[in-house]
């Protein structure tokens, strides 16, 4: 074997094992490299009851409901499978609306209602004029949900 | 003469550092030219012929440097790995010179991605920063980065540290599909890419022709100012080689 | 559109133009810390010459 010939195999050795090595670990750790969980995973119970942990779903239109007295709000959170109801007291981001993918950091109480500490909203990739929205809205087509919002 | 032979001529010939210090002129000279004139598009057509976005409102004109930024990061790690990796096999000094010199770029873009998306974030998301899949690579890749870097100056010998770094580089190479993807596997804060059908853009024409030529204007970008810094490291190399003695007796005479 | 209408970002002022500030600052010195090095480069590299030349 010719030096060179050795160096290209040092090489594809390195990219071979940093690819397997890679696989094996983000395996490996699938489930905490999660952002959040769903509320269909809350309801089957993969979440930690002690610690806390992320939510993530969509606000379901007509579910949000504010105390005048306070900044209290609460609304619920669905993966159009399975629904969480959320409390939550503090300031919201501009994107919180109803329909908007959010993601809520807090802890289940004992009547499966999450008490949420922070709420983020979530963006999808769809960017558009607000005429374009309104188009596609009166068309009666769906704005292209990111699939990953609903997942 | 064969086509493979042809190839391989022009290859080497190309990576002759006097040929290549030649023809660099001519390259960055039409860089420039093309990067001031994406930029001036980019910018009138993000910042004010684009309209407000119908959920992030004008906010979302942060994109305009989040997305190229980011992209370019992506890209110029790619080129030094690939030139890292063909200065290792072939010991062809310009691919060490231009991996090298593409790092400190590559760096920066990695900091204006980071930055521009913390503070597009805080408005958007309600925080500068989320530990979730997508952000924290992207901070992986900016330390793969800094670490290249510091590797480059921790050797007194640069082919040693050519040779260093080129390792780092590939055995970083890793991060960059888990990047892309990590929008895809895990559930992220950070939304989907928008490109992940080229037929379908999620972006709407008139948001989207002023992001293509600011992607165009980065890039050109990367070029003029890696070719500025590959010439200087071709002068220190190559400085005691008679047609550098004769260039700069040349410059001597330009700029007297 | 009036000036200050473009100004104020549909009230994301504070929020774009630091972006748009920052990106400006690094690209400049990546533009300009590389044409200095260059110039430095060359002129001690002729110098070195000049001396080298002179003794012979």
């Amino acid at each position: 074997m010719t030096p060179r010939k050795k160096r290209i195999v040092i090489v594809c050795s390195i990219l071979a094992g940093m690819a397997l090595a890679a696989t094996l670990i983000l395996t490996a750790f699938e489930k905490n490299l999660l952002y959040f969980y769903s509320p269909t995973q809350v309801i089957a119970g993969e979440t930690p009851t002690e610690r806390s942990f992320r939510i993530g779903g969509l606000v379901l239109n007509d579910s949000v409901k504010r105390n005048t007295d306070n900044l209290e709000v609460s609304f619920v959170l669905t993966d159009t499978v399975n629904e969480i109801t959320v409390t939550f007291e503090g300031i919201l981001p501009d994107l919180f609306r109803e329909g908007q993918g959010i993601v809520a950091n807090g802890k289940l109480d004992a009547d499966n209602v999450f008490k949420a500490e922070e709420v983020l909203a979530k963006h999808d990739e769809n960017y558009m004029p607000p005429e374009v929205a309104q188009a596609l809205e009166d068309a009666g087509a769906k704005i292209p949900e990111s699939h990953d919002a609903a997942q | 003469m064969s086509l493979y032979k042809k190839c391989h001529r022009w290859f080497h010939q190309f990576a002759s550092p006097k040929y290549f210090y030649d023809i660099s002129h001519i390259i960055s000279k039409y860089a420039i030219v093309v990067c001031i004139i994406c930029f001036i598009a980019g910018l009138y057509g993000g910042l004010i012929l684009a309209p407000a976005d119908y959920q992030q409102g004008d906010s979302f004109r942060i994109m305009y440097v989040h997305v190229p930024a980011a992209w370019m990061a992506l890209f110029v790690y790619v080129v030094m790995a690939v030139a890292g990796g063909i200065g290792l096999i072939w010991h062809i000094k310009l691919a060490e010179i231009v991996a090298r010199n593409s790092a400190p770029i590559g760096a920066s873009f990695t900091f204006l991605a980071l930055v521009s998306g913390a503070i597009w974030g805080k408005p958007m998301w309600g925080a500068y920063w989320v530990w979730d899949a997508r952000l924290t690579s992207f901070l992986i890749l900016f330390f793969l980065y800094l670490g290249y870097i510091a590797l480059q100056s921790a050797f007194e010998d640069r082919r040693v540290a050519a040779r260093a770094g080129a390792i780092l580089a590939l055995v970083g190479i890793v991060n960059i599909p888990i990047i892309h993807y990590s929008v895809e596997w895990w559930s992220t804060l950070h939304q989907g890419s928008i490109i992940s059908q080229i037929d379908k853009p999620t972006v709407h024409m008139s948001m989207l022709i002023p992001l293509i030529f600011m992607v165009l204007a980065f890039k050109t970008f990367y070029v003029t100012s890696l070719l500025i810094r590959v010439r200087t490291e071709i002068l220190e190399y190559e400085s005691n080689t008679s047609w550098v003695k004769q260039l700069l007796r040349d410059y001597k005479n330009v700029t007297n | 559109m009036s000036l200050t209408d473009f100004l104020s970002m549909g009230g994301y002022a504070k929020y774009i133009w630091p972006v748009y500030g920052i990106c400006a600052v690094v690209l400049f010195l990546n533009i300009a810390l590389p044409i200095f090095r260059e110039r430095k480069v060359i002129r001690e590299l002729q110098k070195r010459l000049q001396s080298e030349e002179s003794k012979t």
